[in-house]
């Protein structure tokens, strides 16, 4: 991004300092194929974060926005191209030793609880290693914990689902276990990777409502990675709207979705589904996500957004204030255009 | 009634017999019965493995007997030497059930030390990636366009004649030379599920690389394992006996290999000894059978889609050549 980027931190704004921030995070990944050597794919740009305690912060967007690669950044496993992690303040350190101890602080769920237990180990398995790897629990000690965290995300009786195998379980039962497996860590932040988005509807509500829970109970920062905007509002205190690897848009989970400042997520929400709405949406937009490789140049959107103007080609829009708490990254917002838009 | 007491006893004492995991792991396989090639191949392969480990013990005499000193001529089977004699008037039935341990100790050795090579050698390269991967890949690469039996000659043929009588020694060499075929399927394998979420999961936890390796990745390779290791032991029989034949190694106990060698260098097919090279070569033959029939069987409960097109659901038969299309017409009569 340009020199306008004045580092605005995303996220919910709380007291003290938040448990894990991220401070410009950037990713790039270079293509390997012959003839594309030295491009990359601008995955994440330039993006601040703050997760402070006992919050939900969710980050929206469509395939192919960097949301999950955001996810992956702040639990360590790929290594940003610039930008730093801080837990609880101080930098996260680069050693083996430090990487394990930010493991035992900071856990991912991930989308898919088809793949993500092993099917050669039982459940009881899944929950012990974290255990055995981060806490002195061992022996009788450590059943009694197993069999206390399946009850805790709801798999009653604890001890007869310690003896299953992952396929004996159905997706939402899974998805528990990786919960489960996620809080035996002892973790203070918890990033879930669109963790209902392969689930049953009618489970996707429980599994919602246990991150509820677990923020309240559990003191966690909970980030929640999704494309359904719909489920943000239930659970997030606060939204971050993610496009095409940037944030265009931030603020208060209900203002976000009752007063959308930026076209895209304008677009995003009137695709959503609503069952009281009688006829077809009208989309407030067109076409699809821009290559990464060659993203547009100034603004992301503005191939495709329905108020685009001169300047959004030239330059990219820095955030900008969009209500309380609320961001913006729009050229519509900026103070001589927004006023040349109402008059027009 | 009163028999059952005690154990109704201890169940009431023990608080959680329930804890035991009773759970049924591999319901599939319950359901359905073994393949028939398995049924085959096991019983074929287990009747070698229990001649190898008792056939020495059972031989009615021993590998230096001689019926008579006088006669230069093999003897045909009789009543009391069951597979004749070969031209030292040594009895053939003997020396194929003493043979069996060498030649099939020897495969199975070779067979062990290549799977682990293998499975060391393909999993690393296939997990850790780049410079490693680049190198293992190679190595394996120059040992599968190595000519195999050649270079067991070159590096057998200068060993001390005690490491030659060695079953470990010649075990290890003839799998440096076998290893190559199994790493490559390994390593292909270990790149489709080292992005697995289970895997990511597990570095998620802070699971160390080899503890990932060995606990995470390992066990999902094991169909593959099992059949390379079958295919490999397969290889070993055959190279095994192709040494001995061709005299590189010449075991003191003798080996199937050692019996076709004496055969042939006495022209028994010539002079139409047909007992003297027949049932080594029978042998290793069935051998080979059993374990191949055993890997097609291990191939069909891996992949059932095998079985399926084998058994020819709703009529449709996969021909050699010629995609099986189910006619419009059936499909038509099904819908209405």
């Amino acid at each position: 991004m340009t020199e306008t980027s004045t580092a605005v931190v995303h996220g919910p704004k709380r007291e003290g300092v938040p448990a894990l921030e991220a401070r410009r995070l950037t990713k790039h990944f270079p293509l390997t194929s012959l003839g594309e050597r030295g491009r990359v794919v601008h995955a994440v740009e330039d993006v601040s974060l703050a997760l402070p305690e006992k919050t939900v912060t969710a980050v929206v967007g469509e395939s192919g926005s960097g949301k999950s690669t955001l996810a992956r950044l702040l639990t360590g496993l790929i290594k940003p191209t610039s930008g730093e992690l801080l837990l609880d303040g101080s930098p996260v350190g680069t050693s083996a030793r430090e990487r394990r101890a930010y493991t035992s602080d900071v856990h991912l769920v991930l989308q898919d609880p088809f793949s993500s237990l092993n099917a050669a180990h039982s459940v009881k398995y899944h929950i012990e290693r974290p255990l055995k790897l981060h806490t002195k629990l061992r022996g009788a000690e450590l059943e009694a914990k197993t069999v206390e965290l399946l009850e805790r995300v709801s798999l009653h009786p604890g001890t007869d689902f310690a003896a299953k195998f992952p396929h004996e379980l159905s997706g939402g039962q899974r998805q528990r276990v990786a919960i489960a497996r996620g809080l035996a860590v002892g973790p203070r932040v918890l990033l879930a990777d669109e963790p209902v988005s392969m689930l049953d509807v009618s489970i996707r509500l429980g599994v919602l409502n246990l991150f509820d829970e677990l923020r309240e109970n559990e003191n966690l920062a909970i980030l929640y990675v999704t494309h359904d905007i719909a489920s943000a509002r239930y659970l997030a205190d606060t939204i971050v709207v993610m496009y095409a690897g940037e944030v265009v848009e931030s603020g208060p989970a209900t203002q976000i979705t009752d007063s959308p400042q930026h076209p895209y997520t304008q677009l995003l929400l009137s695709a959503a589904p609503d069952p009281s709405r009688g006829q077809a949406p009208v989309l407030r937009g067109k076409g699809s996500p821009p290559s990464l490789v060659t993203p547009p140049t100034g603004c992301r959107f503005h191939p495709r957004c329905p108020f685009a103007m001169p300047v959004c080609e030239e330059r990219t829009p820095p955030p900008l204030p969009a209500g309380a708490d609320q961001v913006a990254a729009c050229w519509l917002l900026a103070p001589p255009t927004a006023e040349a838009a109402s008059a027009g | 009634m009163t028999s059952l007491d005690p154990a109704l006893a201890a169940a009431a004492a023990d608080p959680a017999p329930q804890l035991e995991p009773a759970a049924p792991r591999h319901s599939r396989t319950r359901r359905h019965r073994p393949p028939a090639k398995v049924l085959v191949g096991g019983a074929i392969t287990l009747f070698f493995v229990l001649m190898a480990l008792f056939g020495p013990l059972l031989a009615p005499h021993s590998a230096s007997w001689v019926a008579n000193t006088t006669n230069g001529t093999p003897q045909a089977p009789t009543g009391s030497l069951w597979l004749g004699t070969d031209n030292m008037q040594h009895d053939l039935f003997s020396l194929l059930l003493i043979g069996s341990r060498s030649t099939l100790l020897i495969a199975f050795l070779a067979g062990a030390i290549a799977t682990v090579l293998s499975v060391a050698v393909g999993v690393t390269a296939g997990y850790v990636g780049g410079v490693a991967d680049e190198i293992l890949s190679a190595l394996s690469n120059i040992f599968l366009a190595l000519p195999g039996l050649l270079i067991l000659m070159v590096i057998i043929s200068p060993l001390p004649v005690p490491d030659k009588g060695n079953s470990f020694v010649i075990g290890l060499v003839v799998a440096i030379t076998s290893w190559a075929y199994g790493a490559r399927a390994l390593r292909a394998q270990t790149l489709a599920l080292r992005g697995q979420d289970y895997v990511v999961s597990a570095r998620v936890i802070g699971e160390r690389r080899i503890r990932i390796i060995l606990f995470e990745i390992v066990p999902n390779l094991l169909p593959i394992v099992a059949a390379s290791f079958i295919f490999t032991v397969i290889y070993g029989l055959g190279v095994y006996v192709a040494l001995c034949y061709l005299g590189v190694v010449s075991p003191s106990s003798g080996s199937w290999g050692t019996m076709l060698q004496g055969a042939q260098s006495n022209s028994a097919i010539g002079n139409g000894w047909w007992w003297w090279y027949l049932p080594p070569a029978l042998a290793v033959a069935l051998v080979g059978l059993g374990l191949a029939l055993l890997n097609f069987g291990i191939d069909e409960i891996i992949n059932p889609r095998i079985r399926s097109a084998r058994t020819g659901r709703g009529g449709v038969k996969f021909q050699l050549g010629l995609t099986p299309v189910v006619r419009a017409a059936a499909r038509e009569g099904d819908a209405r």
